[in-house]
């Protein structure tokens, strides 16, 4: 799992009000690299909570985002796009889970593919 | 061959072996790409060549997420069976994957996703495969999660394979309660071989994006769906479109009550459509859960 989509996902259980960002337990962190495109990337910038994305970059070993939320001007840095990129697609959760904020809950993520299923009583 | 939809829940139906049989007919791949393609063009997303964020929605072994991925796009794909998830993964698909099940909604934060796609899947919603299972409760946490995730004026393109016209009219009813336009088009009305559908969604106010396109193989014919004009010796409904704005229909606390649902029923029935029978379940009052 991508930490593009950990920016999109939140937890799904009935009752659950504020299900964003999910934690993240990391046991297994994987890199591929994928060719950078800065239109895309320019076009997901104003989707992305950054706090989140920095939080979980940090979680997944990535410390090299600016802390604080950036003005839509660095997207002309080559530099910041690089960093960007990096920390939305190609570091990925391989093993471990996803925490719901509100209730603990565990998504378990195995081979890559968090397991999102509700039982039914959260449902 | 009978339907899957009729044999086993999609969990079930596609385990392990009926994936990679699935995967591996030269067949599917083909159509599942034309689908795919042809969807995507219905997406109708600005030609600006800037790769976009969509959602595959039933994304199975990946078939339909490679068309985006060639189109130079990232998708988020989610699929109910983990067996199809498996095999996507071991393609080293590019979109990212996740086990989950539309009828529960999609988890998914408002107004992030610039498009949607479905291929083949959305059908299987109208199933009731668990006894938890209600459809039209699941239709509508799909489509009103859908609904809620994409960004306005994004579209959902959801190629489908109902069962008969009341099943359309179903999936159809959801889309519009959750709030999107647009209707139906049917490329190939004609051939029983090459028919297929697509309930083309825009999200947020009608506008020009909003009209449904125009179908392929359709003679230049299309006929609106309204109850006077509907054509009852072709059942090849064309495109249907529509628009019935947000919440029309708001109902008091307690329902419409049983005679209400009875003689809409009878009216149904008078349509020719397949409607259960009336028994002592009918417009009961549900318990109130929580
Ligand atoms: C015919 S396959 C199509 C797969 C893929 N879209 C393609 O074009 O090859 C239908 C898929 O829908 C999935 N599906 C059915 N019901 C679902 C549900 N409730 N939630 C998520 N996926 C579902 C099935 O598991 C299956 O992988």
């Amino acid at each position: 799992m991508k930490l593009l989509t950990h920016n999109m996902l939140s937890s799904n259980i009935k009752g659950v009000t504020n299900g964003f960002p999910l934690g993240i337990e990391a046991e297994k962190v994987i890199e591929r690299s994928v060719d950078m495109n800065p239109d895309f990337l320019k076009n997901m910038f104003s989707k992305i909570e950054w706090k989140p994305l920095v939080e979980a970059s940090r979680i997944m070993g990535y410390s090299d985002l600016p802390e604080d939320v950036p003005d839509s001007s660095v997207l002309d840095s080559e530099e910041f796009l690089r960093k960007f990129h990096h920390a939305l697609l190609e570091i990925h959760l391989e093993e471990g889970a996803l925490v719901c904020p509100q209730t603990g809950r565990k998504f378990p993520v195995n081979k890559g593919i968090p397991n999102m299923l509700l039982h039914e009583d959260e449902v | 061959m009978s339907r899957p939809e009729l044999q086993a829940p999609p969990e079930i139906f596609y385990d392990d072996t009926e994936a990679r049989k699935y995967t591996s007919s030269s067949r599917i791949m083909e159509i599942q790409a034309q689908l795919s393609e042809r969807a995507l063009e219905l997406l109708a997303l600005p030609d600006d060549d800037v790769p976009r964020l969509l959602l595959d929605i039933g994304c199975g072994s990946g078939l339909s997420g490679e068309t985006l991925s060639e189109n130079g796009h990232q998708w988020i794909g989610l699929d109910i069976s983990e067996s199809m998830l498996n095999i996507a993964r071991e393609r080293e698909v590019e979109g990212d994957l996740i086990l989950g099940d539309m009828g529960q909604g999609l988890g998914l934060r408002p107004g992030v996703i610039d498009g949607a796609i479905s291929i083949s899947a959305v059908q299987w919603l109208c199933n009731a495969d668990k006894s938890s299972h209600e459809p039209r409760l699941r239709l509508k946490a799909f489509f009103g999660s859908l609904y809620r995730c994409l960004a306005r004026g994004a579209r959902a393109v959801l190629q489908v394979y109902p069962e008969n016209d009341a099943q359309r009219e179903l999936i159809l009813s959801f889309a519009m309660r959750a709030g999107f336009a647009g209707g139906v088009v049917v490329d190939y009305p004609h051939s029983s071989k090459s028919r297929k559908e697509y309930l083309v969604l825009t999200c947020g106010p009608p506008s020009l994006s909003s009209a449904t396109p125009k179908a392929k193989g359709e003679d230049g014919e299309s006929c609106s769906e309204d109850d006077s004009s509907e054509d009852e010796e072709n059942p090849t409904v064309c495109t249907l479109d529509r628009h019935r704005p947000r919440k029309k229909q708001k109902v008091n606390k307690k329902g419409k009550g049983r005679n209400w649902v009875l003689k809409k029923k009878e009216q149904m029935r008078k349509k020719g459509n397949v409607v259960p029978p009336d028994t002592k379940y009918t417009a009961r009052k549900r318990k109130a859960r929580f």
